[in-house]
């Protein structure tokens, strides 16, 4: 069963992308199709997610050829809940987007919406089974390349401009990964993660750090580390709203994943790459924060917060301890479901106000009060209050920060907690100016040509549904906190103690 | 296995010279270089799989596995990257041209905090493209 | 041809006359690539290639209404229809019990040809052998069509 399930989240968002691209003038079967393609990849994920959990890492080898000759999917507690989580944030903005396309008839999304995001679902897909250097590569690509369509989806001058630093960008990014496996090949002769995890041990110590901090600067580039992330404010705010969700959910969290993934495999046990990723830490939670506190866009604040946030799991990954990785692990599934919910919402309220700026706006809660409690949760939860799910995400990254008790790991601790009241402060601006004060004028819209419709009264109830349940979602994270904490763990244990992986991947005899 | 001097000298040059194209203005100029970039990445994918050899298809050598044979993965691993960067390369162009039609330049633009700099101080930015100047 | 390609003075005889001579042959060069794929240099990524390069040289004797008039089809068809098939093959191998893209091989005696060996592979091929040659398509028809305003 297994055999189909576990590459069951890739081929299907694939062949509903194929059967999309066929039914490019039928827009009512393209959703229905793409609805139920994502609806049956988060079935998949959540059996898979159990499977793992009860029985340990299942491994598909593809073709039929062993490893570490074939390309083999593993899918261990980490990267079955990632994926779970992330198909569920799919699914979401896929009703968001849909909803907002239905509302605004002939002025939809255009027809290459749907096949994209059914590839950028398959590229995710990928990239969090793959035990395998160079699929990893393909994985980024295909969503990468479906992620430069959606970004210019109107091809309209800001897109295209921004799109151009995106797609640059990124393309620089791809370059130095297929040097990274280039190297990686070269010294261990082989890309697949658990026999490159085996070989590397007999690598050069120096080898094997440049090969780390190689891999690290290709990774930080996606997942918008310091000082590498200056693309992504830029680029993510001009792209539609469930466009920028999604992105702002999942893209960077896929780079934070290959991080994980691959220093605990290839790289344990570095004191100078824990180092490392701790300064990074703080640099990028401090830098994050501070460039999102002088923003006057929507968009553009939260895209800052996004950078901040990546600082967090970085944290937990560089304390290189169970309960830091634990940490970073729930972190991950924290923002993943905020982050999306903020953008849901501040499209939303765009939609509503006709500006995404912050000075041109305000009166918010006297004209729409459900986007307030809409925005207010997922904010204080970004923020880190109590008893939402930041808290709980937080509260072990600390802990797991103060029990180290290093001088570097409680400076981390210590900027943490900084992050956490400037990005109070942060959504607090963001309240008081949109929210807050007196009525303003709704901002009629400017480029009637494109996809996005701003400054109407008219939220489709779809939207609002989609964004209601991503909040819920968030809400959920606090409840099932315990075992939601404890499943974390265990996958944390997992990727420490490597080699069940390792054994799962080889088979038994190595 | 032994290095190739010709290939190392080579993947410098297309590194090198990709690199200083990449940081031009001009964005022909960036495609061209990101191009050379990758060329740059693909010849090293290549050079780590070791010295030509024989065609490694099962049976065809006398030695077993390995013996003499070229290492075909490194060889699979660059049709993918190439056949990547194609894609990407077209579209890129695309977005190139695109940009040239909605500006009339072949030119990186300013981003939107080069602009706010730019708009703060403009008699200390002189060369500073300001957002007025490009209606 | 229309009135309007004739009045054109950029155009050349000696392209036009070359491209009509070779336009087929190309095609025909790029499927028998993609045949002789599975064990010799070929598949159906070049051969798509080769026929997409086809495609291209009648672009640029005829423009793209010509290749409108060679392709009569949405190029996404061909694109959209590839991925499917090539998607689907990599499929079919869990219905006989087989990990997913495993290939099979089935050897056919017939009547004329004699023994003919067919893999599974096929059919994957061909799917990514339609993907290039509709992106090709695509790429002329929409690239090509801003080019031309």
């Amino acid at each position: 069963m297994t055999r189909v399930l576990v590459p069951l989240p890739v081929v299907l968002p694939l062949l509903a992308a194929a059967l999309n691209v066929l039914l490019v003038r039928r827009q009512s079967l393209q959703r229905v199709v793409s609805v139920l393609a994502l609806g049956g990849v988060l079935a998949t994920a959540v059996l898979l997610l159990r499977e793992a959990d009860r029985s340990g890492a299942t491994v598909v080898q593809l073709g039929g050829w062993a490893a570490p000759a074939g390309i083999s999917l593993v899918a261990d507690r980490l990267s079955t809940l990632l994926l779970a989580v992330s198909s569920g944030v799919l699914l979401a903005v896929l009703l968001y987007a849909v909803g907002q396309g239905i509302t605004d008839g002939r002025r939809t999304t255009p027809a290459v919406f749907h096949p994209c995001y059914l590839v950028l679902s398959a590229g995710i897909a990928m990239a969090f089974l793959t035990g395998d250097l160079f699929n990893l590569f393909v994985a980024f690509e295909v969503m990468l390349v479906a992620s430069y369509v959606l970004i210019t989806l109107d091809g309209n001058g800001p897109q295209v401009r921004a799109g151009m630093t995106y797609v640059v960008t990124s393309l620089v990014a791809s370059v130095l990964f297929v040097t990274a496996v280039g190297l990686v090949y070269a010294a261990t002769g082989t890309v697949n993660l658990a026999d490159a995890a085996v070989r590397l041990q007999d690598v050069p110590e120096g080898v094997r750090l440049a090969l780390g901090l190689t891999l690290l600067v290709v990774f930080g580039i996606k997942a918008a580390v310091f000082p590498l992330f200056s693309w992504l404010p830029d680029s993510y705010p001009t792209a539609p709203s469930p466009v920028t969700a999604v992105f702002a959910g999942l893209l960077t969290k896929v780079g934070v994943y290959a991080i994980l993934r691959t220093q605990t495999l290839l790289f344990p046990g570095s004191p100078v790459l824990s180092r490392v990723l701790l300064v990074l830490a703080v640099l990028t939670m401090v830098v994050g924060i501070l460039g999102a506190l002088v923003q006057d866009d929507l968009k553009r604040l939260l895209s800052f917060t996004i950078v901040s946030h990546i600082g967090y799991m970085l944290l937990g990954l560089g304390l290189a301890s169970t309960a830091g990785l634990a940490g970073a692990v729930l972190y991950t599934v924290h923002h993943i479901v905020v982050q999306t919910t903020l953008f849901l919402v501040a499209g939303l309220v765009e939609r509503r106000s006709g500006t995404g700026s912050l000075r041109r706006s305000g009166g918010m809660q006297q004209v729409a009060p459900v986007l307030a409690v809409l925005y207010l949760l997922p904010a204080l939860s970004l923020a880190g209050i109590p008893p939402l799910s930041g808290f709980v995400a937080k509260l072990p990254l600390l802990q797991a920060g103060l029990a180290d008790g290093g001088a570097l790991a409680l400076t981390a601790v210590a900027a943490a907690v900084l992050t956490s009241l400037l990005t109070l402060y942060a959504v607090g601006l963001l309240w008081s100016e949109v929210f807050w004060g007196p009525v303003a004028d709704v901002v009629p819209d400017a480029d009637r040509t494109d996809s996005v419709v701003v400054g109407t009264a008219r939220t489709p109830r779809l939207m609002l549904v989609a964004a209601a349940a991503a909040v819920v979602a968030g809400l959920a994270i606090p409840v099932l906190a315990g075992p939601l904490y404890a499943l974390s763990e265990r996958a944390a244990e997992d990727l420490v103690a490597r080699d069940a992986y390792v054994s799962a991947v080889l088979g038994d005899g190595r | 296995m032994t290095g190739n001097l010709t290939l190392a000298l080579l993947i410098g040059v297309l590194y090198g010279v990709g690199t200083y194209l990449l940081l031009q203005r001009t964005l022909t100029r960036v495609v061209i270089g990101l191009g050379l970039m990758s060329h740059g990445a693909n010849l090293l994918l290549l050079a780590a799989g070791g010295s030509a050899g024989a065609v490694p298809f099962a049976g065809s050598t006398d030695g077993g596995a390995g013996a003499g044979t070229a290492d075909p993965l490194p060889q699979a691993m660059v049709l993918t990257a190439i056949v990547i960067t194609f894609g990407v390369t077209a579209f890129l162009l695309a977005l190139a041209f695109r940009s040239w039609l909605l500006t009339g330049e072949d030119a990186v633009q300013d981003d939107v905090e080069d602009r706010r700099i730019a708009a703060l101080e403009p008699e200390e930015h002189p060369h500073a493209a300001r957002p007025e100047d490009e209606a | 041809m229309t009135t309007s390609e004739r009045a054109d003075p950029s155009r050349s005889v000696v392209l036009e006359t070359a491209v009509r001579l070779v336009f087929h042959t190309v095609l025909v060069f790029g499927v028998y690539l993609l045949f002789a794929g599975h064990n010799q240099p070929g598949g159906g990524f070049v051969g798509g290639l080769v026929a997409g390069c086809a495609f291209v040289l009648r672009y640029a004797v005829t423009g793209r209404e010509g290749i409108g008039r060679a392709v009569p089809v949405d190029p996404v068809l061909p694109l959209g229809a590839g991925l499917l098939l090539a998607g689907v093959t990599g499929a079919a191998a869990w219905l006989l019990d087989g990990q997913f893209l495993e290939s099979g091989k089935v050897e056919l005696d017939l009547p004329v040809l004699g023994v003919v060996k067919a893999t599974s592979a096929l059919p994957f091929d061909t799917g990514v052998f339609l993907v290039v040659v509709g992106l090709v398509l695509l790429v002329l028809r929409t690239l090509g069509a801003e080019a031309e305003q």
